[in-house]
């Protein structure tokens, strides 16, 4: 074996920040890097968390596997080593770095490594180490950058100064479905920030009817309400870099004012969606698919070989926890109302499922845990749940409460707890997806998700948006399954 | 503790800079705010330890001690020992690194300092821009095709 040190350098004409944001995505390389046709990530592992392994197929048809050792937003450096390689270079510990140019505001990149080759070969693997892959590499970053940057001054030149006008439906007051009306709504010209939408579809969930109800009061009537859509930018007002108009983008967030045909909102919120990621399904899944990811990796990080209990697996944001617990390698069981329900949380990957019966829903757990309880727990219902989850609890169990479609939950002594030594999370929404940063995290989890079909989301109905009354009568009266999406 | 950092890119080979600014007693040559320079007691600029004492274009009279110096980094770090800046513990580097792309040079130098608070905005201004800046911007024109 020969040990090797190859070191290559260059100068970026863009600011540090906007390098170290494309670099840092550990797994993002195949986005710019013309060697890497496709990189993943294993085991459900962040993009930025240290020891998390990227599995990249190269353009030439080989495999590598690369594991993260450090990252480090204040030095903007990272060093990662190989840890499986078609390619015989052993030992190999990479380290990219970045510094700014401070008297031009440019960025200067260094690309260095050592590593061990079969006696013979060091030239070959070192000049494919230093040309193939680190100089290729600073290529096309410099010309991904060049391109990002001209098409964003273009399209600022561009910017149409008019309101464009579309139609919305409105409540003037709370109340039944019958509030709403359709109304002509004028979306400004986007302000700094800001970006401007076509929607082509959008989502309605459960939560929506409580915005219009009052009993969650998101909005003061009158207004529009609904969180979720996908469509396409028409324009961006200045300092919007990661959106172009023309682009295919999704959003599911407060505030309100999804129920209509053009929006001006703010661009944080909007996100670009992959190619195979078509806008109906954005809209039926956007909202439901986030709140699944953060639930089982960020409540609580589902491992294999735990046993996870879920309630309302039949419903939207169930059967995608049914299926991606199932794919974590968990022993799921849904707990439902009736065996058509009971049929669907099948079909979704519940190994088990407990329906109301002569014993106790804790009762049922303990017999299919053989005594040692659910690990985790799903617990949408609320009031009339929540005794029997803490019950259902396995030593040291993690008890989530993520609604309460039977009522609050109610006073809890947590001394009860100690029980069974609970951990009890009460996640909200938005604390999960109120910057661009977090968001993007859950996203980039939740499209590879889709993409691998480890999850799939299912539109049970479609509605003109003109017809959103009845889309939340047939809600309310539990007459849809999967689904439900209005197109403008 | 107060840091200031100004870096660079000088268009030419981390050699060539390193040959104008190795010498500590050099930094008239290139410096257009330094006019006159020796070095304490006739020891050799490169002897670690040593002390230069050089006058300001401005007037003032400021002595440093060279702390380290590395060929093989392309680096020296100094010390100051008396000055008409209002900085204590100040100790800076200069460091340049080859840019393996075209044959240039990435430039670095920092500071690191104690001051009065109210001075702190002042005294970053004057070592970033009237000494770092402006000596990377006389190395810049040296270099420049």
């Amino acid at each position: 074996m020969i040990m090797v040190a190859v070191r290559r350098s260059t100068v970026i004409e863009a600011p540090i920040s906007q390098v170290w944001d494309i670099l840092r995505d550990y797994n993002g390389h195949d986005s710019w890097h013309p060697a890497v046709e496709k990189s993943s990530l294993e085991s459900g592992m962040h993009t930025d968390q240290i020891g998390a392994v990227r599995n990249f197929k190269l353009t030439g048809g080989e495999h590598l596997r690369e594991q993260l050792l450090s990252m480090s937003d204040k030095d903007h450096r990272f060093r990662y080593t190989i840890v499986e390689s078609d390619i015989p270079l052993t030992n190999y510990l990479a380290e990219i770095e970045l510094k700014p140019v401070t008297d031009c505001d440019w960025t200067f990149w260094t690309w260095s490594s050592k590593f061990d080759t079969p006696a013979g070969r060091e030239e070959e693997l070192s000049e494919l180490v230093a040309k193939g892959v680190y100089e290729a590499g600073f290529e096309s970053l410099r010309t991904k950058v060049k391109t990002n940057n001209n098409l964003y001054s273009r399209f600022d030149l561009k910017e149409s100064r008019t309101p464009i006008e579309g139609t919305a439906m409105i409540i003037d007051h709370y109340g039944t479905s019958e509030e709403f009306h359709q109304a002509k709504l004028a979306a400004p010209p986007p302000e700094p920030g800001q970006v401007r939408l076509k929607q082509t579809a959008i989502g309605v969930n459960f939560i929506d009817v409580y915005c219009r109800t009052g009993y969650f009061k998101l909005l003061t009537p009158p207004g529009v309400i609904g969180m979720e859509a996908a469509g396409e930018v028409i324009d961006t007002g200045p300092q919007v870099n990661h959106l172009k108009p023309g682009q295919r983008v999704g959003y599911a967030c407060p505030p309100l004012g999804a129920y209509t045909s053009v929006r001006t909102m703010d661009a944080d919120l909007v996100f670009p969606l992959p190619d195979y990621l078509d806008d109906a399904t954005a809209a039926a899944g956007l909202l439901k698919g986030i709140t699944a990811e953060f639930l089982l990796h960020r409540v609580h990080q589902v491992r294999k070989g735990e046993t996870v209990l879920i309630y309302a697996p039949a419903g939207g944001v169930g059967r995608i926890l049914c299926q991606w617990a199932n794919h974590l390698g968990a022993t799921v069981i849904g707990a439902t109302s009736s065996e058509e329900k009971a049929h669907i949380a099948r079909a979704a990957g519940a190994q088990h499922v407990i329906l109301p019966g002569e014993t106790s829903l804790e009762d049922q757990i303990r017999k299919i845990t053989k005594g040692h309880g659910a690990d985790v727990i799903y617990d949408a219902v609320g009031q009339d749940s929540f005794a029997h989850s803490v019950a259902a609890l396995a030593p040291r169990g993690h008890l989530i409460s993520h609604g309460q479609a039977s009522g609050d939950v109610g006073s809890w002594d947590i001394s009860s707890l100690a029980s069974c030594s609970a951990t009890v999370s009460r996640p909200n929404y938005i604390h999960y997806t109120d910057t661009p940063e977090k968001l993007s995290l859950i996203t980039e989890r939740l499209f590879k998700a889709i993409e691998s079909r480890i999850i799939n989301i299912e539109i049970g109905q479609r509605y003109p948006l003109s017809e959103a009354a009845l889309a939340h009568r047939d809600l309310e009266n539990r007459q849809t399954t999967g689904s439900t999406i209005l197109i403008p | 503790m107060t840091r200031v950092y100004i870096s660079s890119v000088i268009n030419t080979s981390a050699d060539s800079v390193w040959k104008v600014i190795r010498n500590f007693n050099c930094m008239p040559d290139w410096h257009p705010a330094i006019v006159e320079s020796r070095i304490e007691g006739d020891n050799p600029p490169d002897q670690i330890g040593c002390v230069r004492s050089f006058r300001l274009e401005s007037g003032g009279y400021v002595r440093e001690r060279l702390l380290g110096l590395s060929d093989y980094d392309y680096s020296f770090t100094y010390a100051i020992i008396d000055s008409p800046l209002e900085v204590e513990n100040y100790v800076a580097t200069l460091k340049l690194t080859p840019i393996t792309d075209g044959g240039r040079t990435f430039a670095e130098w920092s500071a690191d300092f104690d001051c009065s608070p109210e001075k702190e905005n002042d005294l970053l201004e004057q070592i970033g821009k009237n000494v770092f800046q402006t000596g990377f911007d006389s190395l810049k024109n040296r270099f420049s095709n």
